[in-house]
């Protein structure tokens, strides 16, 4: 093994992807633009839902509850009639319709304990879940409110103060922001390396490296640690410039354990990629490889949708996946401000993962070459 | 020259008349205020060093690249006029340098001349009849269903004039067409054009050679040099003007004083022999096998120390092969090999060190600059670091490359990239060379300074040469030769011994004597010029071809298609993987994601400890949200034990707490919710109150009785279409957009920057497709794939996942076939305007995987959407058809009530097809 040739061969990487300006711009936008996108798109989980109210009572206790809905957790409320309820939210326009009855004041005042109906629409399960507490919750108060004026106190003996710990607001462009800076991560990492070494196989390069004092482990360090120098670079000066500065969201770990741990994972995942390259014949077969791995992890990663709530199957098997691990490491430290103490455990795991995929990827790529030519 | 052609001369008929023509790609000046007539019906030659415009000047002619200065006009209009290149291109044919570069490997030889004839729109019967003529012509009727990729060099280039020749053209540009092919494949090759020309006189052909032979039976030639004419005239009036005997000669004397003088005669001195020397390179009944096919058989030959050794062959006889054994690229299956005493060891590094290799294709990195390939070789061999820059500089010097040290290789004439790749293979100063046919497309001068430099090499340090040629005079300069055929060594000799034993005026009439000697004796393989005795037919003129050349051409279309899924089929894997793929994903990402958050982690800090805390905390533990983890003994250890993402929920109970609320006093439970995920503390923070609620009312009701607390009003809440509120309702049909948009958009994605990158783009550029019919030839294919990739998800989400569909499903077909149309569309977009392949994969991974998971409605409506993402959301496609998509399966709608989203996706058809057809460049620029 030869230090010197894994340097230069990493740097004749680095000049080949400097070449191909197109790719440097998607890079570009890749840790910038698409990022603020994701994140600016949803600053709240509950933010502008559309809501329709018909108001058949037409009373002081209606017109208050539909003042209760305003920006930013749901859009001005529209007044509709009845009729209109199914069409709208058919179309999709509504994700909550509410309807007040007629007589709906006088018959709660009267004791009859009337009901008001609350539409939603379930296929949009991010927002049903969460906006129906808070629905239920803005027409009660305002029942209650009301009610207490016509009658007496009545005291609720225990109070429940709920803090949301790390990131009070539950400000949801925190997390988008960081956790795309993750996805765009393994993405580009995996890519990279993978199209590398089918690149060099379609072009008859590698072919010609084979015939020079090169090994096989030093074509492939070089291929890791060139590509893992690109994507951290873009990750910390993304983390620095558009997460910290551009949209301002307050870390609260160190940044640089956080770099570190991006270094272990990137070691797994540009192994990941060179083992895929060596899985695909060409390229348009790793294009459909890389959809068929990226989608999964992306999704199933704990980046988008809590990990507890996975079926188990699907928990246990994405523990083989360094994604898993490396979202579990970033939470922790830069929304918990942990340290090393608290996510050594994700380190290991990283360490060794990476190891297993660069030595799989090594003897493939092995194999490979030997019957490529 | 014939009769026919003088007189076509003397008619002063013009195929083409240039003008004040200029080239610059970047700071090269390829071609410098050129002026040039070519008269028409005759055969024209260029000629000139590498470098000096010859493949720009065809480029030009063809319409393949966009004219920058000057003016072209060919065939009588002016090739500036998109107009006149579309009505003049089914008449112009071009084959481009380099082996069979336009040609599709994984199609067969009929396919590929197929492919081509429906592209100038011949009829079913018309490409038929041709075909056939064309192969029997050139002796590749017995490999028509032989995939192109598989051919060997003089093959793919016989292929390639065929191709070129389907559409019976006017105007034949042939860019170094016997390159790189054998001197039996080459007289083949150049009487198939005789006998062409002698069927069809009116037929003009422009050739561009290296080899000074052939000019010399052409009409005409123009000699050029540093993008400007230095003459034209007969060969004939060549000869007189300077004065010499022959061509090559001719050559030399035409060029500028400068690099005149730099020419030398090759002086080989006599080889010391000695007895005691040792073999260099040993083969003992090598032998290579590949399947059934034997590449290489029972070869054997030993090379002593300091010889050059020339290796001479008809393409495909499996030189490539032996060299590859030689240099442990590949495993041999019989026999072995030595070099330098010792038996062939793939891992042993330092035998690499002695031995120089240089690949028949050129194979160096086209992104690193000339100084930066010589660099990295430089390093990868080890040089001292402190003599590496004068070590470049004396190769550059040496190989001439000074002038280009800074381009990139792709940008370089083939010549130039060979002395490159010798540079490359020479810079570690090794004791043994091993060259595929180093010399190929190289310009006379050039050749012989490298042939200088070997026999020095060879003469004065001993170095070893084992050399691949098809140059005559090359193999004439070696100290012996093998002369290999169909995977056998016929002969070993010197030169001199093998014309004397067939009694041969030169060594390549020898040579093909051998080789027809051999063919004959295998009696299965027939000479070309002996069994094709049939002509090729002309088309008759007035009988013009049956689909309209200038429009829109449903059969050119059709042609793209057909190559397209011809490729796709015989890539099974990709299939499949496009196929089961999206309902492999389809499984793992709608059964793994869930929006029901549950089984979430918590603990609590009891102060109290008393029975009415203890009840609090069982409320909690006993729901199917929360698991409760050991208990929290004091405030640091929440702190800690929520960093570590151990717990996502904390309570606080605090002393007296029990007592206090029993004497009716107010008391307050402290609840830390982890927000890191604000999504899933929403969803704490709703199940906390919802309980604290629930366990209240029930405690009131024990304490002061069952009557106080009845609410004053009840919210009902109904969760529409999909009443039990399963994620999987939810999600499965909006992993149906989801999963169409990533598999097709990276299906389509690869097509056009694949051509681009591999070369047959060409084809684009010089045929009459246009570029709507050439990505809608492209698309079709996939569409139907999506099409079907479509149902199978449907069925697998209603039958696997059982998922009703509850709508119309004619409605949701329609809706998906424009999807299908949008998502390859989308795909087709972004590989027009990338340039490598990597770049496309990435663009396509980032331009569909982000928006269509995080902005097309798939968790949260567009409508709570702001900013960018809002505005990417509106305009994506599978925002529209992912509301399709809920609406017919959840919601039982149909076409009516859908239309808005309908229109949406009716817009973005004809716009993602237009983008796309305005990025992609009809002409190489």
């Amino acid at each position: 093994m030869a230090i010197s040739n894994i340097l230069h061969l990493g740097i004749k990487e680095l000049r080949s992807l400097l070449r191909d300006p197109v790719l440097m711009i998607f890079i570009v936008y890749a840790f910038s633009l698409s990022i603020y996108a994701v994140a600016t798109a949803m600053i709240d989980s509950l933010n502008n839902a559309p809501i329709a109210i018909v108001d058949d009572d037409r009373s002081p206790l209606s017109m208050r509850i539909v003042d209760a809905f305003y920006p930013p957790y749901f859009l001005p409320p529209v007044l509709i009639e009845q009729h209109e309820i199914d069409a709208r939210m058919d179309m999709g326009i509504d994700t909550f319709a509410l309807h007040i009855p007629a007589n709906f004041q006088r018959d709660l005042l009267a004791g009859h304990q009337p009901v008001i109906q609350l539409n939603i629409d379930a296929t949009r399960m991010g927002q049903a879940f969460t906006g129906n507490n808070y629905v239920q919750s803005i027409v009660s108060g305002e029942i209650d409110a009301f009610v207490q004026r016509h009658r007496q106190e009545s005291v609720t003996p225990v109070d429940l103060v709920l803090r949301a710990k790390f990131n009070s607001e539950l400000n949801s462009q925190w997390f988008g922001a960081v956790m795309e800076v993750i996805n765009n991560i393994t993405m580009l990492s995996i890519i990279l390396t993978g199209a590398a070494i089918i690149r060099e196989r379609e072009h008859g390069t590698l072919e010609h490296l084979l015939v020079m004092p090169v090994t096989p482990f030093e074509i492939m360090a070089s291929k890791v640690w060139a590509m893992a120098l690109v994507v951290i670079t873009a990750t910390a000066l993304s983390l620095w410039l558009v997460v910290q500065t551009w949209l301002a969201v307050p870390i609260q770990g160190s940044v640089w354990l956080f770099l570190l741990g991006t270094l272990f994972h990137l070691f797994a995942t540009t192994s990941l990629g060179i083992f895929l390259g060596t899985v695909a014949r060409s390229m348009p077969q790793f294009g459909l490889l890389l959809v068929m791995i990226l989608l999964p992890l992306q999704v199933l990663s704990g980046a988008s949708t809590p990990r507890e709530s996975m079926p188990d199957i699907i928990q246990y098997i994405m523990l083989l996946a360094p994604d898993t691990h490396f979202v579990m490491l970033a939470q922790s430290i830069l929304y918990r401000g942990a340290g090393f103490t608290e996510v050594w455990a994700q380190f290991l795991v990283l360490i060794l993962l990476g190891s297993v995929l660069f030595g799989l990827s090594l003897s493939r790529f092995r194999k490979t070459i030997a019957s490529m030519a | 020259m014939t009769a026919l052609a003088l007189s076509a001369l003397d008619d002063n008929r013009q195929v083409a008349v240039l003008k004040n023509i200029s080239l610059c790609y970047g700071k090269t000046q390829a071609l410098d205020d050129l002026s040039l007539n070519i008269p028409a019906g005759i055969m024209v030659g260029i000629i000139g060093p590498d470098g000096v415009g010859k493949s720009s000047l065809f480029s030009l002619i063809s319409g393949a690249h966009a004219i920058q200065q000057g003016t072209i006009e060919v065939l009588g209009g002016d090739m500036r006029k998109t107009k006149h290149r579309q009505k003049v291109c089914p008449r112009i044919a071009y084959m481009p340098q380099g082996l069979g570069k336009n040609l599709y490997h994984t199609l067969s030889v009929f396919e590929n001349v197929d492919f081509f004839g429906r592209l100038f729109g011949l009829n079913r019967f018309e490409r038929e009849q041709r075909i056939t003529d064309l192969l029997e012509a050139t002796g590749l009727t017995a490999f028509a269903d032989r995939p192109a990729g598989k051919l060997s060099g003089g093959m793919k280039q016989k292929l390639g004039l065929c191709c070129a020749l389907i559409h019976d053209p006017e105007l034949l540009i042939l860019d170094e067409p016997t390159t790189g092919v054998d001197p039996l494949s080459r007289r083949q090759f150049w009487s198939l054009i005789k006998r062409i020309r002698s069927d069809n006189p009116a037929m003009s052909v422009l050739v561009a050679t290296a080899y000074m032979e052939e000019a010399a039976d052409f009409d005409w030639l123009v000699a050029m040099n540093q993008g400007r004419v230095l003459t034209t005239g007969t060969p004939q009036q060549i000869l007189e003007q300077t004065g010499t005997s022959s061509l090559e000669s001719a050559f030399i004397a035409l060029l500028p004083e400068a690099l005149r003088n730099r020419h030398q005669p090759v002086v080989i001195p006599q080889r010391r022999e000695s007895s005691h020397d040792e073999f260099a390179i040993e083969a003992d009944n090598l032998t290579r096998r590949f399947g059934h096919f034997t590449a290489v058989d029972q070869v054997s030959f030993r090379i002593p120390r300091g010889e050059i050794f020339g290796f001479l062959g008809s393409n495909g006889c499996g030189k490539t092969t032996t060299m590859k054994m030689l240099t442990g690229l590949l495993a041999a299956s019989e026999g072995h090999a030595r070099l330098f005493g010792k038996t062939i060891d793939p891992h042993d590094l330092s035998i690499r060190q002695r031995v120089g290799y240089m690949t028949q294709s050129f194979s160096l990195y086209g992104e690193l600059t000339v100084k930066q390939n010589l660099d990295l070789h430089a390093r990868l061999f080890k040089l001292p670091s402190h003599s590496i820059a004068a070590r470049i500089d004396e190769m550059a010097k040496r190989f001439e490359l000074e002038a280009v040290l800074d381009s990139l290789p792709d940008a370089l004439p083939l010549g130039q990239r060979q002395r490159l790749s010798l540079a490359v293979a020479m810079i570690h100063g090794p004791e043994m060379l091993i060259l595929d046919e180093p010399t190929s497309g190289v310009d006379p001068i050039a050749r012989d300074v490298f042939w200088q430099i070997m026999v020095d090499l060879a003469r004065q340090d001993g170095v070893t040469i084992f050399i691949s040629t098809h140059f005559m005079n090359e193999a004439e300069r070696c100290d012996r030769i093998s002369l290999m055929h169909a995977g056998r060594v016929l002969v070993t000799d010197t030169p001199e011994n093998l014309k004397k034993a067939r009694n041969a005026a030169s060594l390549e009439d020898a040579f093909v004597d051998y080789l027809q000697e051999e063919v004959r004796r295998q009696e299965n393989l027939q000479i070309t010029d002996e069994s094709a005795k049939n002509s090729i037919k002309t088309n008759n003129k007035n009988d013009t071809p049956s689909a309209s050349l200038t429009g829109f051409s449903l059969r050119r279309l059709y042609s793209y298609s057909r190559r397209e899924t011809l490729e796709l089929v015989r890539d099974p894997i990709r299939l499949t993987m496009a196929m089961l793929g999206t309902l492999l994903l389809m499984f793992v990402v709608g059964y793994g994601i869930s929006l029901d958050v549950e089984d979430l982690k918590f603990a609590v800090l009891d102060a109290d400890q008393s029975a009415t805390s203890r009840d609090y905390t069982l409320n909690l533990s006993g729901s199917r949200y929360f698991i409760e983890q050991p208990v929290l003994y004091s405030h640091a250890e929440i702190e800690q034990r929520m960093q570590s993402g151990e717990l996502s929920l904390a309570i606080e109970i605090p002393y007296g707490f029990g007592r206090d609320l029993a004497r009716g006093r107010p008391v307050e439970i402290g609840a830390w919710i982890d927000g890191s995920m604000p999504t899933r503390g929403e969803n704490i923070r709703g199940y906390v109150q919802g309980m604290h609620s629930h366990w209240l009312t029930m405690k009131s009701r024990e304490i002061l009785g069952s009557s106080v607390t009845a609410q004053p009003a009840t919210i009902e809440a109904r969760f529409r279409y999909n009443p039990d509120v399963k994620s999987l309702v939810a999600m499965v049909p909006a992993m149906i957009p989801l999963l169409l948009m990533l598999i097709l958009s990276m299906l389509t994605a690869l097509s056009v920057v694949r051509e681009k990158e591999l070369g047959s783009i060409v084809n684009l550029y010089v045929t009459p497709v246009s570029r709507l019919e050439f990505l809608l030839g492209k698309q079709l294919p996939y569409i139907v794939l999506g099409m079907l990739n479509f149902v199978l998800l449907v069925l697998f989400a209603v039958f696997i996942f059982q998922v009703p569909l509850t709508g119309s499903f004619l409605t949701l077909t329609f809706a998906a076939l424009l999807y299908v149309v949008c998502a390859t569309s989308l795909g087709l977009l972004i590989s027009a305007f990338t340039r490598s392949q990597i770049a496309a994969l990435f663009g396509t991974a980032l331009l569909t995987l982000i928006p269509a998971v995080q902005f097309s409605g798939m968790i949260d409506p567009v409508s709570s959407m702001q900013g960018l993402g809002r505005w990417i959301g509106e305009v994506y496609p599978a925002t529209h058809f992912l509301t399709i998509s809920r609406g017919v399966f959840s919601k039982g709608l149909s076409y009516s009530d859908l239309h808005s989203a309908f229109i949406a996706l009716f817009i973005a058809v004809p716009v993602l097809m237009l983008v796309g057809v305005m990025l992609l460049k009809k002409q190489e620029r």
